[in-house]
């Protein structure tokens, strides 16, 4: 069936389907219609499970992971500032292996104090042990939510499906919805090994020793590797069902390109628009867009990239004092590897500026000319900024 | 023994399997020639490392050398003894 939805709304709509037991959220601007939406379904009936109201984001994660210890299928969701507050949290829901799926619809971060889209909010947590899964469209949204459910559930990680802020969570497009009993097939009911029981008794969340410690994080970070595998698996699984499939990364007219233009999330449309231009004119140019942050798909940019001349990377983030967090994953990657393609970083549309044609194309010519001449002369630049108003000499 | 995700632990606390012994710098030896077997250490002993007995046997796996038992002994019967690497 096909419905008009937003983003949000495709995002309440994954969660219904997955039947969630508890959902526990705050609001926060663009994230807030998602909990609206699941309160409404819950009120009317159309889904069973119990709302948690708490009065912080801090509050909304512990809830989940107490919850999720249960041995229910859990779900939050929330946005820039709510996700700050929620970082301690982050980090032991996914210390405790609890599968708790997340919708972070993305927003900037205070200060200055902005509302709208850019990628920082989830790239500053992108070290919490969480999945981070990007979404291009508001289809992709729903069927990654239906799908961090399982990843998330097979391997005892939590895992954060993130979209932009506005540019998907309040635009409406056309998509198809599955059926429930499909869904019901492919989500089977939520077992957590060795669940708080009073019948029962567990020790959660003890203290780790020096002797111990160690250990849990080589086995989370294990679990973050395999999770590599299980995405592609439970993608392949998804597509027979339902016709889909995304991959962990998206390689977009790029095999035979000279010039590739690394994207995550709904830039990736723009920047593919762009590509077929300069195909029309015969020119070499492609598109990656990564949809696995966390876990990084190492190998298989390597394969993507690695014959590649020049890589544009354009991302709405920037790790202040070193470079877009994007960047530094795929440069990090071609360490040791040969051989490598000359890599450019774009730190474009933050806080919601457009970014526009004119600017993507701005940066194919400067990759274009590095893999012309072998030389990069300045490596991290932005798009878009307004120089004149920095004190910058154009 | 292998470790459960997410540091779960499914069983009771238990100090049997804690083996304390491995914290000891000085370690407990009694004269049993000044022993009476009053069992002071065996009651005095926090970890209960030390049997009844004339002289009562102490367990070494769990004895961590904090010199209590020698400390109580009304004989002066327990001397405690720096532990050497071999």
């Amino acid at each position: 069936m096909k419905q008009v939805l937003d983003g949000n709304e495709a995002a309440a709509t994954a969660a219904k389907l997955a039947r969630v037991k508890v959902v526990s959220a705050y609001p926060i601007t663009p994230q807030t219609t998602i909990v609206e939406k699941l309160a409404e379904f819950i009120a009317n009936g159309e889904l069973d499970a119990e709302y948690i109201k708490v009065e912080s984001e801090h509050s909304a994660l512990s809830a989940c992971i107490g919850a999720a210890a249960t041995d229910v299928r859990t779900f939050t969701a929330t946005s820039s500032q709510g996700l700050m507050l929620m970082s301690e949290i982050l980090f032991v829901a996914s210390g405790l292996r609890l599968p708790i799926v997340m919708t972070n619809v993305n927003r900037s971060l205070s200060a200055p104090l902005s509302i709208w889209c850019d990628q920082q909010d989830s790239m500053a947590v992108r070290d919490s042990g969480w999945v981070q899964l990007y979404c291009e469209n508001n289809q992709e949204i729903l069927d990654t939510t239906l799908q961090a459910f399982r990843v998330a559930e097979e391997l005892l990680l939590p895992v954060m499906v993130c979209f932009d802020g506005y540019i998907l969570s309040h635009t409406a497009e056309p998509i198809e919805i599955p059926e429930q009993a499909e869904v019901d097939k492919f989500l089977p009911v939520y077992k957590f090994p060795n669940p708080l029981d009073p019948e029962k008794p567990v020790t959660m969340g003890p203290l780790g020793v020096p002797e111990y410690y160690e250990e849990f994080r080589y086995m989370l970070q294990e679990a973050m590797h395999a999770s590599k595998e299980k995405l592609v698996e439970v993608d392949k699984e998804f597509k027979k069902r339902f016709g889909r499939y995304y991959g962990l990364i998206e390689r977009y007219r790029s095999d035979d390109a000279d010039v590739i233009l690394l994207t995550m999330g709904s830039l990736s449309s723009s920047a593919k628009e762009v590509v077929d231009t300069y195909r029309k004119r015969g020119e070499k140019v492609g598109l990656v867009k990564v949809r696995s942050f966390r876990p990084f798909p190492v190998k298989e940019l390597i394969g993507a990239l690695g014959q590649a001349k020049a890589v544009a990377v354009l991302e709405k983030d920037i790790s202040l004092g070193s470079a877009g967090g994007l960047f530094l994953d795929a440069a990090a990657s071609f360490i040791n590897v040969k051989p490598a393609p000359l890599m450019l970083n774009f730190i474009c549309g933050l806080a919601g500026r457009d970014v526009s044609p004119l600017q993507i194309k701005e940066a194919v010519r400067a990759a274009a000319k590095a893999a012309e001449t072998g030389k990069v002369r300045r490596a991290v630049r932005w798009l878009g900024l307004r120089e004149k108003v920095v004190g910058l000499k154009v | 023994m292998s470790l459960k995700p997410g540091a779960i632990i499914t069983e009771p606390g238990s100090s049997v399997r804690y083996e304390t012994g491995s914290w000891r710098t000085f370690r407990p030896v009694i004269d049993a020639n000044k022993c009476t077997g009053c069992g002071l250490c065996w009651l005095y002993c926090p970890d209960a490392a030390v049997g009844k007995g004339k002289p009562p046997e102490i367990d070494y796996r769990y004895c961590k050398g904090c010199g209590i038992c020698a400390n109580e002994c009304p004989f002066k019967a327990i001397s405690m003894v720096a532990e050497e690497r071999e």
